[in-house]
């Protein structure tokens, strides 16, 4: 079985509460956008590899919420000290999804380094992560996922995908001001 | 006429801010949190007391552009934070502070130890390269900054958070003379 990007955040969609921040990257974000728009979704990481630093900012300030980080393996490797800071951190509410296809997507397909061998998830356990599980089939992942959002945080999940459909790359809406205002009277509104 | 030429003092004459008005201006702008990488400037005076002080809540970080989005993240929702580093982190970090505090103009506050530079001279002036080009960088990216050297420099730092959250936008304090442990 080979596990699709968009069926991936499919499966995803029921597991997110209204109330749940989701901060996601790169083509996960554009699809994610299109196949659950939502006030809560943060879409301003800005740099390099720094969806999972922001999500722990927002971990750390909402403890009253979940906060799930859609990141990509080539971001995580420019931050992977990330994983060792939130593990340190003391976050039971963040839950971390690795959409894992090995190449740089967005910037011509190149492969990460490492591409054939590294092993994520024994980076998240290693690093400190409570859990952390690979899923590269859709029917596993679904069985999955109640459980491993049913336990405390950190958790990983590694999604090894391939592309599936791909959503309009919408880079002006990600880095938008209206985008993080609407993400920000969202979260404030009680 | 010659004119005389102007004596810098020695560096064993000049004073150094308090730590605990440093700690007490941070707190004073409603700040509990602080993300920090270790900086041997700020390590006495500043980071070890707020280790151990229970009014912050104090985030390690492994690399100072984490630092920049741990703290933009909070501010969404009114957190304040403070992120303390060396002038190496912040000079790593520039691109995270491009993006994120400049683009999306988020407040972002900094507290930055000069390491290397020498306690009687001002920045511009030092031997250390590293040290030389911090201001001329930060005026080239259009942030905010200011300098905390004599101990009189920590007056201002609760009108520079609060005017960084107000106006949302990053704020640099340059931590020249290393502050004293309280």
């Amino acid at each position: 079985m080979t596990l699709r990007r968009d069926d991936a955040l499919k499966a995803a969609i029921p597991h997110v509460a209204d109330e749940d921040i989701v901060v996601a990257v790169y083509q996960s974000c554009f699809d994610w956008l299109v196949l659950n728009p939502r006030d809560l979704n943060y879409v301003g990481v800005g740099a390099m590899g720094q969806a999972s630093s922001h999500a722990l900012g927002l971990a750390l300030a909402n403890p009253e919420r979940r906060v799930f980080v859609f990141d990509g393996d080539g971001s995580l490797l420019m931050n992977l000290g990330s994983l060792v800071t939130i593990a340190n951190a003391g976050v039971t509410n963040l839950y971390h999804f690795l959409f894992a296809n090995r190449v740089y997507e967005v910037n011509g397909a190149h492969p990460i380094p490492g591409a054939d061998r590294v092993d994520f998830a024994a980076m998240a356990r290693a690093a400190g992560y409570v859990g952390a599980r690979s899923f590269d089939d859709p029917d596993a992942l679904r069985e999955g996922l109640p459980e491993l959002l049913k336990a405390p945080g950190p958790q990983m999940a590694v999604l090894e995908i391939v592309p599936g459909e791909a959503y309009p790359r919408d880079y002006a809406h990600v880095h938008s001001a209206a985008a993080r205002q609407r993400f920000r009277a969202a979260l404030n509104r009680r | 006429m010659v004119a005389s030429p102007s004596i810098a003092p020695l560096a064993s004459t000049v004073a150094h801010p308090a730590g605990a008005k440093i700690i007490a201006g941070i707190k004073s702008a409603g700040v509990r949190e602080i993300i920090a990488l270790p900086d041997i400037v700020t390590s006495d005076g500043l980071l070890w007391p707020i280790s151990r002080d229970p009014d912050f809540r104090l985030t390690r970080i492994c690399k100072e552009d984490e630092g920049v989005s741990i703290c933009a993240a909070m501010s969404y929702n009114g957190t304040r934070a403070v992120l303390i580093m060396q002038q190496t982190g912040l000079m790593d970090s520039l691109n995270a502070i491009r993006a994120i505090g400049m683009d999306y103009k988020l407040p972002v506050v900094m507290m930055v130890g000069l390491q290397g530079k020498e306690p009687h001279l001002g920045p511009e002036q030092s031997a250390v390269y590293g040290v030389r080009i911090i201001r001329p960088v930060l005026d080239a990216m259009q942030l905010s900054h200011s300098l905390i050297e004599d101990p009189e420099d920590v007056d201002h730092i609760q009108e520079a958070i609060v005017a960084a959250y107000a106006t949302s936008r990053p704020h640099v304090f340059l931590i020249g003379r290393a502050p004293e442990a309280p």
